[in-house]
């Protein structure tokens, strides 16, 4: 027994260092996912931030069809990247709204310009205050949303080529 | 030669820039008139972790988002929301992990019963010294 208890500073020694040793080999997920999955859209009404789309409320995500709402902005440097990959996404019928991030319309104008325009509806959330609202903790981030305003879905980060199939996969199960 | 060239690109070259350039937002980096709200917010900012830089609070990071959040609790503030609500608020949204205080739940029980179990281990490890001793 007493052996057993002097061996077990040391035992417990060697079990914290190897927990440290692994976390630094694996660091854990610093992904931060909303927890409004599965939960109703949160009641918003978001101004229209270029004339030729019409604002985003949260009304609009009440259809009776899904949609998916893409959270970008024009100065994020991985909304460009993902760009074609939506433009598949619509390509396939699938109805695209957009909420931007801090952003100004001229910058919104020139962006959609040069790296296409997939979005019907798109919201201007100056203050990030829409994006608190949804848990989505930056740019981009899509959400898939059903008909009855239930979010499906959430993507973060780019729509990367290989992640087109898998939001697809997601706006059929929301059906 | 070729150094002038480099040179003269570094001129050229600018930043790409990934951060917005819209105005912060009007609570982010000013404080409520009322010293006691401005320190109610200011305690529940300081335990709010940064969802950008992730080992910060939002009292302590520059980051825009951090500051869009700043603005949000003191407006909650100052509209007479209690702070715990706000945390409560954020937490439903990102998880308990947004929030420092730690919350007590299942997962957060080992924490909460270590300093009793080793005041316990303390105290039995001191008897049997104690009782030597006396011997």
């Amino acid at each position: 027994m007493r052996r057993i208890l002097l061996f077990l500073p040391l035992t417990l020694f060697v079990a914290i260092v190897l927990v440290f040793a692994f976390r630094l080999w694996a660091p854990g997920d610093t992904i931060v996912r909303s927890r409004m999955v599965g939960k109703p859209m949160p009641d918003f009404a978001l101004k229209p931030i270029v004339p030729n789309h019409p604002g985003l409320a949260a009304g609009d995500l009440h259809a009776g069809q899904p949609r998916l709402v893409n959270v970008f902005a024009s100065w994020c440097i991985p909304c460009r990247v993902e760009a074609p990959q939506l433009e598949t996404v619509k390509a396939r019928g699938i109805p695209i709204d957009a909420i931007a991030i801090r952003d100004k319309s001229a910058d919104v104008t020139a962006f959609l310009k040069s790296n296409g325009d997939p979005f019907e509806r798109i919201g201007d959330d100056p203050r990030s205050q829409v994006q608190f609202a949804l848990g989505s903790s930056g740019v981009p981030e899509t959400f898939v949303v059903d008909g009855a305003g239930i979010i499906r879905h959430q993507h973060i980060g780019e729509i990367r080529p290989e992640d087109v199939d898998g939001i697809i996969r997601a706006f059929e199960a929301a059906r | 030669m070729r150094q002038l060239v480099f040179a003269l690109a570094l001129l050229i070259a600018a930043p790409a820039a990934a951060q917005p350039t819209t105005p912060p937002a009007p609570f982010a980096y000013r404080q409520l008139d009322d010293p006691k709200q401005e320190a109610e917010a200011k305690a529940l900012m300081e335990t709010l972790r940064c969802l950008v830089c992730q080992g910060q609070s939002i009292a302590d990071s520059d980051a825009d988002m951090a500051g869009d959040m700043r603005s949000m609790v003191r407006e909650r503030i100052k509209a007479g929301e209690p702070p715990e609500a706000i945390r409560r608020w954020l937490i439903d949204r990102y998880g308990s992990w947004v929030s420092y205080k730690p919350t007590v739940e299942p997962v957060t029980w080992p924490l909460w019963a270590a300093p009793v179990v080793l005041m316990a281990l303390g105290f039995w490890l001191a008897r049997g010294r104690f009782r030597r001793r006396a011997r």
